[in-house]
């Protein structure tokens, strides 16, 4: 997933950081084809550098030789609404048909089944970034058709419900999951099947989302991470495999 | 401004500043976490107050697990980088705790509230909101008509804390502060409130702050008191001095999911020393594991 997700940034673009993946994602394009993506976190480093994998967003390592260093004001007024964030990465407990983010509840919100965290700053990103990156592992509890709340809207209920809303940023326009790559379909805002990993069919992807999944005509096959990225992540980025698993 | 010295005790702090039902800020993002006044705040008992920060942070979990909270106002309540805040968990899941009041945002909504406060405004417009559940769930999340473009706009209202807690790198004895690294909000919580206790690692001379005043993010016109306590955001950081404690943070995943660990460790860190040395006294090897290394910028020409 990290290699995959790398792939999406392109050399010289602004990425708001998020922890885990995303931000493995980010260090190892940086380490390849984009040296020059500009690292964002809400923490306040802009053009941060860090010398070990942050165990948090709000690590001493995003500081140490980093661009600049500002206060959370400036991060969401002059640098994400001023429209100065090229991408932004989120995941999320659930992942709607439509790319509806819930981080904040399982159940009703008045009476949780499980209390979760809550937006942080997932809501503003979503608006605001001029595209988002979904990174979440494909399963029918992760992928509902509906969210149970929406914290970080996609494309609401389908069409053009961003451009109704005056949302800034286009939106998710793909999910990245452990099995396969979903795109958004621009006329009707939904999530469709894109690419296939290695080894796996179109069936078993139906088989972990909570709603008809409907397919590109010709979905691509995923490169597996060449041997480059593999060693960047596994001897470089995340010796201690903090967030590569298995 | 008189020249006496604001620096004071922390007990004595906590004891003049902060009142049962206060609404008390303790502000850091991830880093500057003063949990030395958390602990005190415990110690010392304060019931029904209204805790705020962006991230509730370990601090918050303590607190609400010693019965200090009525209600939580945030945006971010887990345990960065680990999973969940189990005694915040248990009090809104309603699973045998008392139940706790919330106020939900997302953190340009905190942000935001905050920077109204500290410019005395009633409310903040923000682009925001559109197409997410949190209006619904927080009626306080409103919107107004901007009366020059007709936008709608998002509207958060003004936070003025009783008191808010800052933690810093250093101060001077009137309470002139001076951060870096990771800034948060504290500027902002800083301002916005009717009392400010600052407590810092190193209290430093006047000179100190004058030579580098750009680096002052809070002045000592709105400091009520200066509490010198160093380690004073362990197990949080604090940028030149010592680095998080990750492995606390990890070990509160179990500790705090277990209701008797969790009493456990506020008996015997919390309630069971009489204030911050104690503490520090219990945990010798601080220093060996989190001290920072050295990474010193040159500094600049003020002259002209």
């Amino acid at each position: 997933m990290a290699s995959v997700a790398a792939r999406e940034l392109v050399d010289g673009e602004v990425v708001f950081v998020g922890i885990g993946l995303p931000n493995l994602a980010c260090n190892l394009a940086r380490a390849t084809h984009a040296p020059r993506l500009v690292l964002v976190y809400e923490s306040g480093a802009v053009g941060a550098t860090p010398a070990r994998l942050p165990v948090s967003i709000g690590d001493p390592a995003l500081v140490t030789g980093s661009l600049m260093v500002c206060g959370m004001a400036d991060v969401f007024q002059l640098i994400l609404q001023n429209g100065r964030i090229a991408v932004g990465f989120l995941g999320g407990a659930q992942v709607d048909r439509y790319g509806n983010i819930n981080t904040t509840v399982i159940g009703s919100y008045e009476r949780p089944a499980v209390r979760l965290p809550g937006s942080g700053g997932a809501a503003e990103i979503a608006i605001h970034a001029r595209r988002t990156l979904v990174v979440a592992k494909l399963s029918p509890r992760t992928f509902p058709a509906h969210v149970d709340f929406i914290t970080s809207p996609g494309h609401g209920g389908g069409g053009a419900s961003r451009r109704q809303l005056r949302m800034p940023g286009a939106g998710p326009v793909k999910v990245i999951t452990d099995k396969a790559v979903l795109e958004v379909d621009e006329g009707t805002g939904e999530l469709v099947l894109a690419a296939l990993y290695p080894g796996v069919e179109a069936s078993d992807v139906r088989g972990c989302v909570g709603w008809p999944l409907a397919c590109r005509p010709r979905p691509g096959r995923v490169a597996p991470p060449d041997a480059t990225e593999l060693r960047l992540l596994r001897d470089v980025l995340d010796p201690e495999r903090l967030y590569l698993k298995g | 401004m008189s020249d006496v010295s604001k620096v004071v005790s922390m007990r004595d702090a906590v004891a003049r500043f902060v009142h049962d039902g206060d609404t008390v800020v303790i502000e850091g993002f991830t880093h500057l976490i003063c949990f030395a006044a958390g602990h005190e705040i415990i110690r010392q008992g304060r019931r029904d107050l209204t805790l705020c920060r962006l991230t509730p942070d370990l601090i918050y979990d303590q607190m609400i697990a010693a019965g200090c909270a009525r209600k939580l106002v945030f945006s971010w309540a887990g345990n960065p980088g680990v999973g969940s805040l189990h005694a915040f968990r248990r009090a809104v899941e309603g699973r045998g705790a008392p139940r706790l009041e919330i106020e939900e945002y997302s953190h340009f909504g905190m942000v935001a509230r905050f920077a109204a406060g500290a410019a005395r405004l009633p409310f903040w417009p923000l682009r925001n909101y559109m197409g997410t559940d949190l209006p619904r769930v927080n009626p306080r999340i409103r919107h107004v008509t901007c009366p020059y473009t007709g936008e709608a706009l998002a509207t958060v209202p003004a936070l003025n804390p009783d008191v808010s807690i800052i933690h810093a790198q250093r101060a001077d004895a009137q309470g002139n502060t001076q951060i870096w690294g990771l800034l948060g909000v504290q500027k902002e919580a800083a301002f916005a409130s009717a009392h400010v206790i600052v407590v810092v690692e190193e209290l430093v001379d006047e000179a100190v702050i004058r030579a580098d005043p750009n680096r002052t993010v809070i002045p000592a016109l709105i400091v009520d008191a200066v509490v010198v306590e160093p380690w004073g955001a362990h197990p949080s950081y604090a940028q030149g001095y010592y680095d998080r404690d990750n492995g606390f943070y990890v070990a509160w995943e179990a500790r705090s999911r277990d209701r008797d660990a969790l009493e456990r460790y506020l008996d015997d860190f919390v309630r069971g020393v009489s204030d911050r040395a104690a503490y520090l006294e219990k945990q010798p090897d601080l220093a060996a594991r989190l001290k920072a290394k050295e990474r010193r910028c040159a500094g600049v020409n003020y002259g002209f």
